[in-house]
């Protein structure tokens, strides 16, 4: 699950990490008056979208005077900001953080996940902070400095510090950068984060350390154990249709193309979209219903998909152990009915009692074009979608 | 032969008295020498009772005692399942296969670190478990579209495993053991661990290997199989056309090196001696054509 940064940074605070002082704000009105409270002369009025990449594309702007902070959020809020994570549509911004302008004489990097190889919690830290920091990996690996991080002990003074130096951090403000880190660690493990990552993490003129942007993602699988992360949740920067799947437990991710597809696992999902492409079509999405698809959650599964004004054709691609071929049949015949289905839809099963799966699907008497196997379906979908 | 395990196998269940854990302790039983294999299962308040005839205990120590299980299978629900894995180390079991789905990685880092030096190994989780056909099934797979065989399947994937079993079968390949290692971030086993077993195991005669994009290990596992493996593998990545938007963020991406696509991973792959097919409907034509 994903956050906004005004949310990140709040929660960040609380374990000791500084940041900015700000105000997150829905209003013209409510900008201009955090800037009030705010005080100073300089502020930075900055969208809120779950997407990064938020200042190339205009969501990130300095205010010189209240006036200004009140141009800046008339423009941002309500506009469509496109980053390279939004894709082309953009995201419509509801909500603004407004903050005190900071004094930059150093932009850093600091980013937290869990490691596949060590198995462990890893800190990354850079003296290149502030730009893609994707490229910086990429271009100059050793300016990029990791520790892995202790699940006992946690992250050890020594080794906070030794990375603040590494990255850069002048002697006098390496006690906050400890601490500062120390927090980033803490606030990860305590709160089941997925990734945090604070980019940039500033030096100022008054040698304090600043998380001057701060991203959070949780683990969806340990969300039961913290109601206040999940409150947290804004569904406005959620694709509906994913968020419609989730209430049925589908796990449904939106694509680009025209054919739809319904998988049972997730791997096999995976590999379905990988042989529609091979045979020249494109998936509209990827669909996994699970080990225990009823034929509510198969139904429902439909009806998701065919929301989709580009689909051409489904594809059911069901390798039955456990889920029964039968029951998948009788669920495909029950939503195909209940749906009204006007599009092509093509049907593997493979496993157990898919004879009688088989055998359901043909005597409903709808017009489902059975495949054979794997290849024999993806070949069949595209067809299907050219409309030959 | 067979990898990890076999007929003599005495098997544990952990969260017996669960919908889940009981259906598929029943199918396991059924299955070829299950009758034998299932000997014990473990529900903490519920010691004393039994089920299908298998007794159940209060714990896996005493579970193991009473009945000599070496193997556990785990059905916990997520919030409990690390501390079922910790408990089947501590009992010293050889082998425990998590199928839990769900476990969040933070309990799962201090369960790996927690398992540090201790001889048992893990399966999982998050997992379909592992068969060794005709002889004992431990897990969720359809048991009866196995047969015994001189292929090894090795998988991150459930229903793709089945996949490549049925493409096997249908050219009249049997199978030595199927393992499904799982697909979460972290795990017990990976893809070079089990290679390194059917390297070992004079049944099999090659290997298919299905990966999935993210993380390193079908890399690393080629690696080792440039270097060691004795037997022709085979292989495919499922994910080509995965939407690289749905990743974690940068951090996600630098730990990895910039690694971890379908594509990467292909390269590497055959870089290393391993037949790779682009195709998911031709990984059973394609271990055929590299069987001696």
């Amino acid at each position: 699950m994903k956050i906004h940064e005004y949310q990140a940074k709040e929660i960040l605070r609380k374990y000791g990490v500084a940041t900015p002082r700000g105000f997150p704000c829905f209003s013209v009105d409510e900008a201009a008056e955090a800037a009030r409270k705010l005080g100073g002369t300089v502020w930075v009025v900055k969208a809120q979208i779950h997407a990064g990449g938020r200042g190339k594309g205009g969501g990130v702007k300095l205010a010189r005077s209240l006036d200004e902070v009140r141009v800046h959020a008339s423009r941002i809020l309500g506009m469509q900001l496109k980053t390279h994570q939004t894709g082309p549509e953009g995201q419509k911004v509801r909500r603004l953080l407004v903050e005190e302008g900071a004094n930059i004489t150093k932009e850093l990097y600091a980013g937290m996940v869990v490691d596949r190889g060590s198995q462990r919690v890893v800190l990354m830290a850079s003296s290149e902070g502030g730009m893609d920091i994707e490229e910086v990996a990429a271009k100059s690996p050793e300016k990029i400095h990791k520790v892995t991080v202790d699940p006992v002990t946690g992250l050890t003074t020594r080794d906070a510090e030794d990375i603040a130096r590494k990255a850069g951090v002048p002697e006098k403000a390496a006690a906050q950068a400890r601490a500062l880190l120390q927090g980033l660690y803490r606030v990860f493990d305590e709160t089941d984060a997925s990734l945090a990552e604070i980019n940039p993490l500033i030096l100022t003129g008054d040698d304090r350390v600043l998380a001057l942007d701060a991203k959070m993602n949780f683990d969806d699988n340990a969300l039961f154990r913290h109601p206040e992360i999940v409150a947290m949740r804004d569904l406005d920067e959620e694709d509906p249709a994913e968020i419609e799947a989730s209430k049925y437990d589908l796990s449904y991710i939106s694509l680009d193309g025209n054919i739809g597809c319904l998988v049972n696992g997730a791997g096999l999902a995976m590999a379905t979209m990988d042989i529609i492409k091979l045979y020249g079509g494109e998936p509209a999405n990827f669909l996994d219903v699970g080990g225990g698809a009823s034929t509510e959650k198969v139904t429902e599964a439909f009806k998701i998909m065919l929301r989709n004004p580009r689909l051409k054709a489904i594809l059911v691609n069901i390798f039955g152990g456990i889920m029964k071929c039968d029951v998948i049949a009788e669920g495909v015949v029950t939503a195909a009915r209940e749906v009204h289905l006007k599009v092509p839809l093509v049907v593997r099963l493979e496993g157990t009692n898919v004879g009688i799966g088989k055998k359901i699907l043909a005597e409903s008497r709808l017009p489902i074009i059975s495949a054979s196997n794997m290849a024999d379906a993806a070949q069949k979908a595209v067809g299907a979608a050219n409309g030959k | 032969m067979s990898i990890l395990i076999d007929k003599n196998t005495r098997v544990l269940t952990q969260g017996i008295t669960g919908k889940t854990g009981q259906f598929h302790t029943r199918m396991g039983k059924e299955y070829a020498n299950g009758k034998n294999c299932y000997v014990a299962g473990v529900t903490p308040k519920k010691g004393g009772q039994s089920y299908e005839g298998i007794p159940i205990f209060e714990t896996v120590k005493e579970a193991r005692e009473k009945t000599g299980a070496n193997v556990s299978v785990i059905y916990v629900p997520p919030p409990f399942a690390a501390a079922a894995i910790d408990e089947a180390v501590d009992a010293g079991l050889d082998l425990v296969i998590c199928i839990t789905e769900g476990i969040p990685v933070r309990d799962m880092v201090r369960t790996r670190y927690k398992m540090q030096g201790k001889k048992t190994i893990l399966v999982g989780p998050n997992c379909p478990g592992v068969i060794t056909p005709d002889e004992i099934k431990i897990g969720i797979m359809p048991g009866h579209i196995h047969k015994q065989g001189p292929v090894g399947v090795v998988s991150r994937s459930g229903t793709l495993t089945y996949e490549a079993v049925g493409q096997l079968m249908e050219l009249g390949l049997g199978q030595s053991t199927c393992v499904g290692i799982g697909g979460d971030p972290v795990n017990g086993l990976k893809h070079v661990d089990v290679l390194k077993m059917f390297n070992d195991d004079p049944q099999t005669e090659a290997v298919v290997m299905v990966g999935e994009i993210g993380g390193s290990n079908e890399e690393e596992a080629a690696r080792w199989v440039k270097a060691n493996m004795k037997k022709p593998v085979v292989g495919f990545i499922a994910g080509v056309t995965a939407p690289p938007g749905k990743r974690m963020g940068h951090a996600g991406a630098i730990i990895s090196g910039g690694k971890g696509t379908a594509a990467e991973k292909r390269e590497v792959m055959e870089a290393c001696g391993i037949k790779v097919t682009g195709n998911p409907a031709e990984m059973g034509k394609l271990l055929k054509s590299v069987l001696k």
